[in-house]
């Protein structure tokens, strides 16, 4: 935990917003949980404040927990050659989270991923609809609970 | 002059003629074959298949490296891949069959002309391969396409698809003119 606490861009998140209950992230990793509402700020400000510039957006993911569902962002500075991790909680049922295609625009088909193979919804997204999947798929595959309607073809019987 | 042999012996008065010397000496000079149409349709059919240019997943570098001189499928007369359906008369569906890709393989299908064949190359295209019960593979291309050879192999091995090919030579050897083709298919 040690090196976290000492990770000087999450000290500088911190004090650049006081008002924010951040959480740490996973031990030895720099980053930080935020808040649903702090989102588009926090990444708005990483991207813009001289110093920081996290100008690349290398990949958005989500993991199913069955009791909530997690977004992660893994951010770059390509200036500075720094990494950071930011995760979000989202609630599983309401699945709603906000786009950060505003800040990054790589997040577009990012997004749209998660939203077809997980259910989240992002609000501000340009253009959410299905990526990979056809349109009339039903349901989002990888949540854990999603099973296939009807079997195609068993390989036990 | 080219002369082709189709193989079939020249039987002595099977042809219709004023029965003059000439003829005689025309039939025996070997610049006349006889044949039965079926025969030489199907040589013809068989000698020039025009594959797809259509790939999907890892089989399609195993198709690319069976036109390569290594390999050679053109000693088969199938190397001329044509990048227009409405030119190939043979679709080696080479890869993984997604849901969202079905639609599209069915209307490149659907445009090629008759007599058409498929090869469904490799244990995804055959029968789903690893994708068992996926949520977005079809499980086999026969379930959208006719197929009329399967090649196991994941992927197949270039030798493999060659002998899929000549497989299917052997199988258009077989058909009659006067039946369509694709017949058995519909």
């Amino acid at each position: 935990m040690s090196t976290l606490t000492n990770d000087p861009v999450v000290e500088q998140l911190r004090a650049a917003f006081p008002q924010v209950p951040f959480r740490p992230v996973d031990p030895g990793i720099p980053g930080l949980v935020v808040p649903l509402e702090s989102l588009v700020d926090v990444c708005r400000y990483l991207k813009t404040t001289p110093g920081l510039e996290f100008d690349y957006l290398a990949s958005v993911t989500a993991i199913d927990y069955l009791d909530r569902i997690d977004v992660v962002y893994q951010i770059r500075s390509l200036k500075h050659h720094r990494d950071l991790t930011l995760r979000i909680e989202v609630d599983r049922d309401e699945s709603v989270a906000p786009s950060v295609t505003g800040v990054w625009r790589a997040a577009d088909f990012q997004e749209r991923e998660i939203y077809d193979l997980m259910g989240v919804t992002f609000t501000g997204h340009p253009n959410l609809k299905r990526i990979l999947l056809y349109d009339e798929f039903d349901g989002h595959p990888l949540r854990k609970d999603w099973r296939l309607p009807a079997e195609p073809r068993s390989v036990t019987s | 002059m080219d002369v082709i042999r189709l193989g079939h012996k020249v039987k002595e008065g099977s042809i219709p003629g004023d029965g003059a010397p000439d003829d005689e000496a025309i039939l025996h000079s070997g610049l006349v074959n006889l044949s039965t149409l079926d025969h030489a349709l199907n040589w013809a059919r068989k000698s020039a298949l025009w594959p797809l240019s259509f790939g999907l997943a890892c089989c399609a570098i195993e198709m690319m490296a069976v036109g390569t001189a290594r390999y050679d499928i053109s000693r088969f007369g199938a190397e001329v891949f044509r990048p227009s359906a409405r030119q190939a008369d043979l679709m080696i569906v080479a890869g993984t069959v997604t849901r969202k890709m079905a639609p599209a393989i069915r209307r490149i299908y659907d445009q090629m002309p008759d007599p058409k064949y498929v090869i469904a190359m490799g244990g995804c295209a055959s029968e789903g391969g690893p994708y068992v019960n996926a949520y977005n593979v079809v499980q086999g291309v026969d379930q959208i396409i006719p197929v009329d050879v399967y090649v196991p192999g994941c992927p197949p091995r270039p030798d493999a698809l060659l002998n899929g090919l000549l497989a299917l030579q052997k199988k258009i050897e077989a058909r009659k003119a006067a039946t369509s083709l694709n017949e058995h298919k519909k």
